[in-house]
């Protein structure tokens, strides 16, 4: 790994909401080709910290992108340093069509004047989206009419056009078949390469197949940390998700 | 173009349909109307032309943008009283003052009236003024993130407010009679009525011109952003765009349309009075554009020119009934019809998908656009704005 890769560095970062504290102090770091998954049982904070590094929950701490300090800046400031997101339940423009939902993740940094213009031509890294998340023949479809699991990738492929050096993606394999899963990791395989990825997410299959290597978060602090193996071995992390009346008896 | 054949042909099927509508919609106004209305009717279809161009703006900013402007009397007002402003002022002559300051206060004319004497300020005014309270008023609202009924109630509120502004300054700006008894416009006697369908001709050809720049913007990037940010605002954000400046600039568009509106109101009305500029009035463009279409370039100007026309049709026969048909027929097209009259045609083409019986993913045609709640088209995230979503 070069000195001047990508990485995401997060160092004691809390989200507070009402004396409620979401995110306790957790510290990581994510290179360049890693595909991190970030698991945990519900209410660990993982979309938390999701937030937090987007600009969408207030944060104190540290989260920075290669030399860029991120806490305290806005969504969409975030979004043009080359972070970008998805949700946990797909949200695409529905009365627009892929190619227009496309078009528009590539168009941040647009002058105003040329968006008063119609779009002549396809952009090429555009094109290139299309066909890396395999939506190429449906590119003049409305995103409302797509199935779930395509509105997932058309979401990738809005973070892939946008240009986003780090990809958060918030559950995305969740509510599809075992088809869509594997095509869904192997994309991200594929895309993860050249990027720094961060998954939450619940399917431990999925996680298993995938994951180059897994943060485990449990009640807003950081549990374990490691390769997939080293996570599964840890006791604290059985006793997280056994139960822990089960691991004392 | 790497469009598929198939929707490229559909593309400029549509487009020829748009240009046809223009055609059809410039014959109308420009040879129909003339030729067959009397001075009177057509100088009364020349004020339901001045409610078409609002209602662009409107179609704009709430069919295309969401935001619910129920306060475009303000910027119809600000452009209808610097029209009236230079009218009085060339009526009453060089250093003249104009006859109700004579008449209630002190024959002095205030500072602010003077600049209005050139024509070249008055005409940039008409533009510039309305179009610069929307931007600040702009700002303030959508960095606040202010949206959907808020947004609503808060431009209801400024209309309001403004009308009573207006009535309390009877010296200064004719209070609530307001400002009238033009005679002259640039030069031409309004008595004359060969002047009076000139008047008509450019207000028509103005709303054309309004048309044109909102098809533009229909089919440019921007278009495509705007309906981004009227149905998922915090996406948009997520994508490395501010969303304020977006819905900035669909709402200073609509206010200078409303302005031009006003300024042309004005010379052909022959009055702006607070009656003109207030709630009512304010509300009554909107449900114009409800009815014909909000989301569709050519329906909230059908939807107003029909329903001011119905009005004067009807207050004429039968004088204390129209406000209850006005309210019937609100009721009905937003119950049967959310999406305005002009949905009717969209509704037969997406009828065989919504009866199950399309295809999933093949080429559509554009559904009913957002038949969904009237206040707020956007389905607010505000469950990720909020922070709801934490726990997870």
């Amino acid at each position: 790994m070069t000195m001047d890769a990508d990485y995401l560095e997060l160092s004691d970062v809390r989200v507070v909401f009402d004396g409620f504290v979401a995110v306790d102090g957790v510290s990581m770091t994510v290179l360049q080709g890693d595909l991190r998954f970030l698991i945990g049982p519900n209410g660990a904070g993982k979309t938390t910290l999701v937030d937090a590094i987007t600009g969408l929950a207030p944060a104190t701490g540290s989260v920075r992108f290669g030399r860029t300090e991120l806490v305290g800046k806005k969504v969409h400031q975030i979004a043009r340093l080359g972070i970008g997101r998805t949700f946990q339940t797909a949200t695409v423009f529905e009365e627009l069509t892929i190619l227009q939902n496309l078009d528009i993740a590539a168009g941040a940094a647009r002058r105003p004047l040329s968006l008063l213009r119609r779009r002549c031509s396809v952009p090429p890294e555009v094109e290139e989206a299309m066909d890396m998340v395999g939506l190429t023949a449906l590119r003049n479809t409305q995103a409302g009419a797509l199935a779930h699991g395509q509105k997932q990738w058309l979401e990738i492929g809005m973070l892939l056009v946008q240009d986003a050096r780090v990809l958060l993606l918030d559950e995305p394999v969740a509510g599809m078949s075992a088809d869509e899963r594997i095509q869904t990791g192997e994309l991200l395989y594929r895309i993860g390469s050249a990027r720094t990825v961060v998954v939450v997410e619940h399917d431990m299959d999925f996680m298993r197949s995938f994951a180059t290597s897994v943060t485990v978060l449990h009640a807003g602090k950081v549990l374990s940390e490691g390769t997939v193996a080293q996570v599964q071995a840890d006791p604290r992390v059985q006793e997280v998700y056994l139960g822990r009346s089960e691991v004392a008896s | 173009m790497t469009d598929t054949t198939a929707t490229s042909s559909g593309k400029l099927r549509r487009n020829y349909g748009v240009l046809f509508g223009f055609v059809l919609g410039a014959l109308a106004l420009l040879v129909l109307a003339p030729a067959v209305l009397s001075d009177f009717r057509l100088s009364l279809l020349g004020r339901f032309v001045c409610y078409g161009i609002v209602a662009v703006g409107i179609g704009l900013a709430w069919g295309r943008g969401g935001m619910l402007t129920l306060g475009q009397g303000v910027f119809f007002g600000l452009g209808g009283y610097v029209m009236a402003f230079h009218l009085k002022l060339a009526d009453a002559g060089p250093s003249g003052v104009p006859d109700f300051m004579l008449l209630y206060g002190s024959g002095h004319l205030p500072i602010w009236w003077e600049p209005f004497r050139s024509p070249v300020v008055t005409l940039l005014g008409i533009v510039l003024i309305p179009s610069l309270v929307a931007f600040g008023l702009g700002i303030a609202i959508f960095r606040r993130r202010v949206r959907g009924a808020y947004f609503a109630i808060l431009s209801q509120a400024l209309a309001a407010a403004f009308a009573i502004l207006l009535i309390g300054q009877q010296v200064t700006l004719g209070g609530f009679n307001g400002l009238n008894g033009f005679r002259s416009f640039f030069g031409f006697n309004l008595y004359d009525p060969v002047n009076k369908r000139m008047l008509f001709y450019i207000a028509a050809i103005a709303l054309l011109a309004m048309l044109a720049v909102v098809w533009q913007l229909y089919r440019s990037r921007y278009g495509e952003l705007l309906i981004a940010v009227r149905d998922q605002e915090e996406r948009v954000r997520f994508l490395g765009y501010d969303p304020a400046n977006i819905k900035l600039v669909a709402y200073v568009l609509a206010a200078a349309m409303a302005g031009i509106a006003g300024a042309l109101f004005v010379p052909i009305v022959g009055i702006i009075s607070p009656a003109n500029v207030g709630v009512v009035p304010s509300i009554a463009f909107v449900i114009g554009v409800a009815i014909g279409g909000r989301a569709t370039l050519f329906g909230p100007v059908l939807g107003a020119i029909a329903v001011a026309w119905a009005q004067t049709a009807l207050s004429e026969n039968f004088p204390s009934f129209w406000s209850y048909f006005q309210g019937a027929l609100f009721v009905l097209v937003i119950a049967f019809l959310p999406a305005g009259l002009s949905s009717v045609t969209l509704l037969q083409r997406s009828l065989p998908r919504r009866w199950g019986f399309g295809t999933r993913g093949g080429s559509l045609s554009p559904p009913p656009s957002d038949a969904g709640s009237l206040l707020s088209p956007e389905p607010d995230l505000s469950g990720v704005s909020a922070g709801t979503e934490t726990g997870q």
